[in-house]
């Protein structure tokens, strides 16, 4: 146990959870490199929630990639001192042939924690996402909402304090992701974690973050920051979150505007 | 509401959250029914057996039209007293077992050669290329063809008929597997790999499980494929220290011109091949899907 301490520590004498400095990345395209992220550098500081936003082109998703560590950056360099971090995606990406019970605690198997912690473990973080009596149901058996929450548990059962989350709610109905939306920040003020949270639905990224940073389009680049005072609990019909919403949405339409100029 | 309040505000808004999300879960689950054994005899049993009963009546109606020779078309009767004369000689069961612990045993061997092949194949990417297409293309290749130079190379003996059958049999499970990762989904290799699952413990936590129901589906194919190469080798490889199993039976009946004992090998062959097929294979595949929730219920 005392190097779990130690390594709490450790994390607190840390100034970012995430640093992603003068970042470029290309692909190889049908004509010759194509740049997708051009020289992003982005600190998220521990404990902070921020949200990644731009329209379609914009590598939101290749730069969560790249923080994930799935893939490289052409140029620059990604630190995440927290180790590996946890990512979520818009499918929840469960696995069928286990239990939602075993799907936490492969998580917990190959993060090393022991056999016999596993199950309660487990249990716990089902209870985190309010899905106690879930442990033993089959994927298929769960409803779209309780499958992202499942997937949620297993990203936390990583036990990494940067949580990166690629558009998860946008295949959910309007409902369910309102109410996971509460969960989410429910759930991020309880375990402190970092977030770093990649969507196109602006509202969504109001309601949800500290800071706001706008991507432009092909190739990406910090287009803007929003520092978003707005006190919790909020909702998504808050007056002050449509205000911003409004906002940052005639800046985004600006950058997609450019795109149709040329 | 008292905005003073506030721990009490939040306490009532949790449990508002709560309660929201139990409401929504309860719409929302799937109800997952097993189907009760009554239907499944209405629905699965029957049809087949109205099928086979039909099957028979016609065989009967066609002997009793004398379409043809008695001794080319022997009515049913005459093929059951073959059957009981055999049970009532105690040669029946030996018959029988001598092919079916041939075939599983051979369905065996060529599972332990086939499924570290498949996976070989599956992940290597230069063996993939070199024997790849040649493993698929010896599925085609019928394994009769391979009787002739089995018993050249070993012989007339029990090493000859397992030759037959691995050389049919591998190729299928081999090629089931790699079909079977073929098509895990990238997003399962993607999640894995955030888990921390590369290398050795992908294979095992992800790759391994995800590819269950193509691998079974080739087990299947590669159990078939066992039986078939075995009867094959059978028929055209007949010698007396091989013992008598369902392919020497069928071969033997052509040489007395004993009709009714050639549709009873034909029927035993055919017998026996779905039955170890629905005894093992069928509920297993079955299985595996139910708990994947891929069972469609029509």
């Amino acid at each position: 146990m005392a190097t779990t301490f130690a390594e709490a520590e450790d994390r607190v004498a840390v100034s970012h959870a995430a640093r992603i400095d003068h970042v470029s990345k290309s692909f190889a395209g049908p004509t010759g490199q194509q740049l997708v992220l051009d020289d992003i550098s982005l600190d998220v500081a521990p404990g902070e929630f921020v949200t990644l936003l731009g329209a379609s082109g914009c590598g939101k998703s290749t730069l969560l990639n790249l923080v994930a560590g799935l893939d490289r950056p052409t140029v620059g360099s990604i630190e995440t001192p927290g180790g590996r971090p946890a990512l979520m995606f818009q499918e929840h990406a469960l696995f069928p042939w286990l239990t939602a019970g075993k799907n936490i605690e492969l998580a917990l198997r190959l993060r090393g924690v022991a056999k016999n912690e596993r199950r309660g473990e487990a249990e716990r973080l089902l209870e985190l996402v309010r899905l106690s009596g879930a442990y033993g149901k089959r994927v298929h058996e769960l409803s779209g909402g309780m499958r992202q929450r499942v997937a949620l548990a297993r990203a936390l059962a990583q036990d990494s304090d940067l949580l990166l989350m690629d558009e998860p709610f946008a295949a959910l109905d309007a409902i369910t992701r309102d109410v996971l939306h509460d969960e989410l920040t429910r759930i991020w003020r309880e375990t402190k974690l970092s977030v770093l949270f990649v969507t196109h639905n602006v509202r969504e990224a109001v309601r949800l973050a500290e800071r706001v940073v706008l991507l432009s389009s092909r190739p990406g680049r910090i287009a803007r920051q929003w520092e978003i005072g707005i006190p919790h609990p909020r909702r998504i019909e808050d007056a002050a979150v449509a205000e911003l919403s409004v906002e940052i949405t005639e800046e985004l339409r600006g950058e997609i505007r450019r795109h149709g100029q040329h | 509401m008292a905005s003073t309040d506030t721990t009490t505000e939040a306490v009532a808004k949790t449990d508002d959250l709560a309660g929201l999300e139990a409401g929504l879960d309860a719409l929302d689950s799937v109800q997952v029914r097993r189907t009760p054994v009554r239907e499944v005899l209405g629905r699965k049993v029957l049809p087949p057996l109205v099928a086979v009963a039909l099957v028979l009546v016609v065989w009967q109606v066609l002997v009793w039209a004398k379409i043809t020779d008695e001794y080319k078309l022997p009515p049913p009767a005459a093929v059951w007293d073959s059957l009981t004369t055999m049970w009532l000689e105690g040669t029946l069961l030996g018959v029988l077992w001598t092919s079916v612990s041939r075939a599983l045993l051979g369905f065996v061997m060529a599972l332990a050669i086939g499924t570290p092949l498949g996976l070989l194949v599956a992940r290597v990417r230069f063996v993939r290329a070199a024997i790849g297409p040649i493993l698929s293309g010896l599925q085609s290749l019928p394994s009769v063809a391979w009787v002739a130079p089995a018993v050249l190379w070993l012989g007339l003996n029990d090493s000859m008929m397992y030759a037959v059958i691995l050389l049919g049999a591998v190729p299928s499970i081999a090629n089931g597997l790699v079909s079977g990762v073929d098509q895990v989904p990238p997003l399962f290799l993607r999640a894995g790999r955030t888990l921390g699952a590369n290398g050795l413990r992908g294979a095992w936590h992800i790759v391994m499980p995800a590819a269950l129901p193509g691998y079974l589906a080739g087990l299947k194919q590669g159990w078939a494929f066992s039986w078939r190469s075995l009867m094959a080798a059978e028929i055209i490889a007949s010698s007396p220290e091989l013992g008598l199993g369902l392919g020497q039976l069928l071969e033997n009946g052509r040489n007395n011109i004993d009709m009714p004992g050639i549709f009873l090998a034909i029927l035993l062959i055919l017998i026996v091949g779905i039955a170890i097929d629905l005894l093992i294979f069928s509920p297993l595949e079955r299985a595996v899907l139910r708990r994947r929730g891929l069972l469609v219920k029509s």
